[in-house]
């Protein structure tokens, strides 16, 4: 039964991460209607400058000066690159129909893909955020004991296939149980066992979904986001202005791609493959919601658990790689369905 | 038709010499013509005489490129729609543009964005002064629901209703504005018979009530003539006639332009 949960969790924490790349997805969703296909290339974009600013510059520890110093000029970054994004791409296709917009997302993902690596160049980069990736145990976590696994493990190097990210990987936890046999590890196979880092990045993307949530969902720019998606000569007849709405919007999800950029990039190793993390922020979509942050986190949760318990429980029966797969069915299932998603605005159509 | 509470007041806009063009496309030519406070002014012409291009100058989203529009003795070249909304000028849209997704209630609130004045942290914390803006404002949005008569609808999201409550939403968005300049292009096309007579009763009421001054495109003659002060007669983009409903009516520019010219 501990066996499950730590799965569960595992699973659950994972989910956070999907979430996290789904929400920047959600933002621009929301206020313009369209999938921002450029989501991918911005959180590469965001990993790839952080990394090779604190190369350029010169950071020793993970959390020093100089550490802090380049995240706030990553930012700043980001925060241009959406400002750009509405002045150049937005601004002339207002009143265009939806297809022109996303075809834009389109071309603005090949251009902040080869801006990104024509400046910094296209190394694998390893990024450290100093936050430890060994297990903790949940339960003398609770208990107040001292939590940390007595075996380290083997680090994770950058991991090719961003499709299936192993983090939380479940395959080595199991192998610390079975290999100790120190008295200690009674403690640890009555115990359930998740990643640190796991943990923090759940924090992190908790904290970073209640900041938005709250703006979005309370404050005026929630209503006007509405607005602006819905109608775009509408939003701007009630004085609603559109350039300001979007520019905060795209600030917004370069803000998203900042940290999942970082949070998946300390997991991936910083490289090209990141952008396509999009492909696993899809099924999250599709049960969330496109239109709901909450839904992103409720689909992200969903899509982590139940791909982490279809692969260890039911992957060893039809011979594995269940994890890869499992999403997509899924979220074909909830089109069926529940197209609008668990969350989603509930589609009206008036013929 | 005119009441006797009405005062009609000066000039509250004035456009002088517009020139719009889309490519080698004129829409309007040389145009003149002005809106006094509290009037009800009617714009009225033949299909595609530049009507819907007019009040898109007016509100800003068609750039003339030529002359000056003078809003409340300000002249200027043109407008910014949000800025023009955030000077009083409302508008409602010949082919319904409504939030489709949202509520009667949400639809309306929109239009009292720009009332709102608590900075963003507080309303995302929903703390004190914030909390007290949102329930005023709701106040107004009641009171606006209560005049238009659509309370039974205030849930509902709006794609699902029908056409002329759907006209009526707008209506009311744009009255939560607090327009000083109500726009109104062609609020009464593709009703029946008892919904223009509601949609003309509140087009008067607003016009009475609160002072609005209204300036609408409509194609219903009998309707135009019954409620404006001042009609002003677009063909091809030109003014061909501005005057009092009698007026205009026996204008010979006006029949020959409704009704052909035998050659």
């Amino acid at each position: 039964m501990l066996f499950f949960f730590e799965v569960l969790i595992g699973g659950l924490l994972s989910g956070v991460m999907y979430s996290l790349v789904a929400l920047g997805f959600v933002l621009i969703f929301k206020a313009s209607g369209v999938f921002n296909f450029a989501q991918g290339a911005m959180v590469l974009f965001a990993a790839l400058t952080f990394v090779s600013l604190l190369k350029l510059m010169g950071s020793e520890v993970p959390g020093d000066g100089i550490f802090l110093l380049a995240l706030v000029i990553t930012l700043a970054a980001m925060m241009a690159v959406a400002v750009g994004t509405e002045r150049f791409v937005l601004r002339p296709l207002v009143n265009q129909p939806l297809i022109v917009l996303f075809m834009a997302t389109l071309g603005l993902n090949f251009f902040i893909e080869g801006l990104a690596q024509g400046i910094w160049g296209n190394d694998v980069h390893a990024l450290e955020l100093g936050i430890s990736d060994r297990p903790v145990n949940l339960l003398d976590l609770f208990a107040g004991k001292s939590a940390v696994a007595p075996t380290p493990i083997a680090p994770v190097g950058p991991i090719v296939d961003p499709v299936a990210p192993t983090g939380s990987g479940q395959p080595d936890e199991i192998v610390i149980e079975t290999v100790n046999i120190a008295p200690t590890a009674i403690i640890v196979r009555g115990g359930i066992l998740v990643s640190q880092f796991d943990l923090f990045a759940a924090a992190i993307a908790g904290l970073l979904v209640l900041t938005l949530a709250l703006f979005f969902n309370y404050t005026r720019i929630g209503r006007a986001l509405r607005a602006v998606a819905d109608d775009h000569q509408a939003a701007l007849s009630v004085g609603i202005p559109l350039q300001h709405v979007w520019a905060i919007v795209w600030a917004a999800a370069g803000l998203v791609a900042l940290v999942a950029g970082l949070l998946w990039g300390s997991r991936l190793g910083v490289q090209f493959s990141l952008s396509l993390i999009v492909l696993k922020a899809l099924p999250v979509l599709i049960v969330g919601g496109f239109t709901s942050i909450s839904g992103a986190i409720v689909g992200g949760l969903i899509i982590g658990a139940t791909e982490k318990l279809a692969e260890v429980y039911v992957g060893p029966i039809i011979g594995g790689a269940l994890e890869n797969w499992f999403p997509y069915a899924l979220a074909t299932i909830f089109l069926l369905f529940r197209p609008q998603g668990l969350f989603g605005e509930k589609i009206i159509e008036r013929v | 038709m005119s009441a006797t509470t009405r005062v009609i007041g000066e000039v509250l806009l004035k456009v002088e010499g517009i020139n719009l063009s889309f490519g080698g496309v004129r829409a309007l030519s040389e145009v003149s013509f002005d809106i006094r406070k509290g009037e009800i002014r009617a714009i009225i012409g033949p299909n595609g005489a530049g009507k819907s291009s007019m009040l898109n100058c007016i509100n800003g989203f068609y750039h003339p490129q030529q002359g000056s529009i003078t809003y409340k003795g300000q002249p200027r070249r043109q407008m910014r729609p949000h800025e023009a909304a955030a000077q009083g000028i409302a508008r409602t849209f010949q082919n319904i543009a409504l939030f489709r997704g949202m509520s009667t209630l949400d639809n309306i609130m929109t239009g009292r964005l720009l009332k709102m004045k608590q900075n963003f942290l507080m309303q995302a914390l929903y703390w004190g002064p914030a909390q007290r803006e949102e329930i005023a404002h709701r106040e107004h949005v009641e009171k606006i629901i209560d005049f238009l008569e659509i309370q039974a609808i205030r849930k509902v999201p709006v794609g699902r209703l029908p056409y002329g409550l759907q006209k009526r939403v707008e209506l009311g968005r744009a009255l939560a504005a607090e327009p000083e300049l109500l726009l109104l292009d062609e609020p009464m096309a593709g009703m029946n018979v008892e919904e223009k007579e509601d949609m003309c009763r509140f087009v008067l009421d607003v016009n009475e009530e609160f002072g609005t001054t209204i300036a609408l495109i409509e194609h219903d003659m009998g309707v135009v003539m019954d409620i404006s002060d001042r009609v002003v007669v677009l063909d091809y983009g030109r003014k061909i006639a501005d005057g009092t409903p009698d007026e205009v009516r026996a204008d010979q520019n006006v029949i020959d332009a409704y009704l052909g010219v035998a050659h």
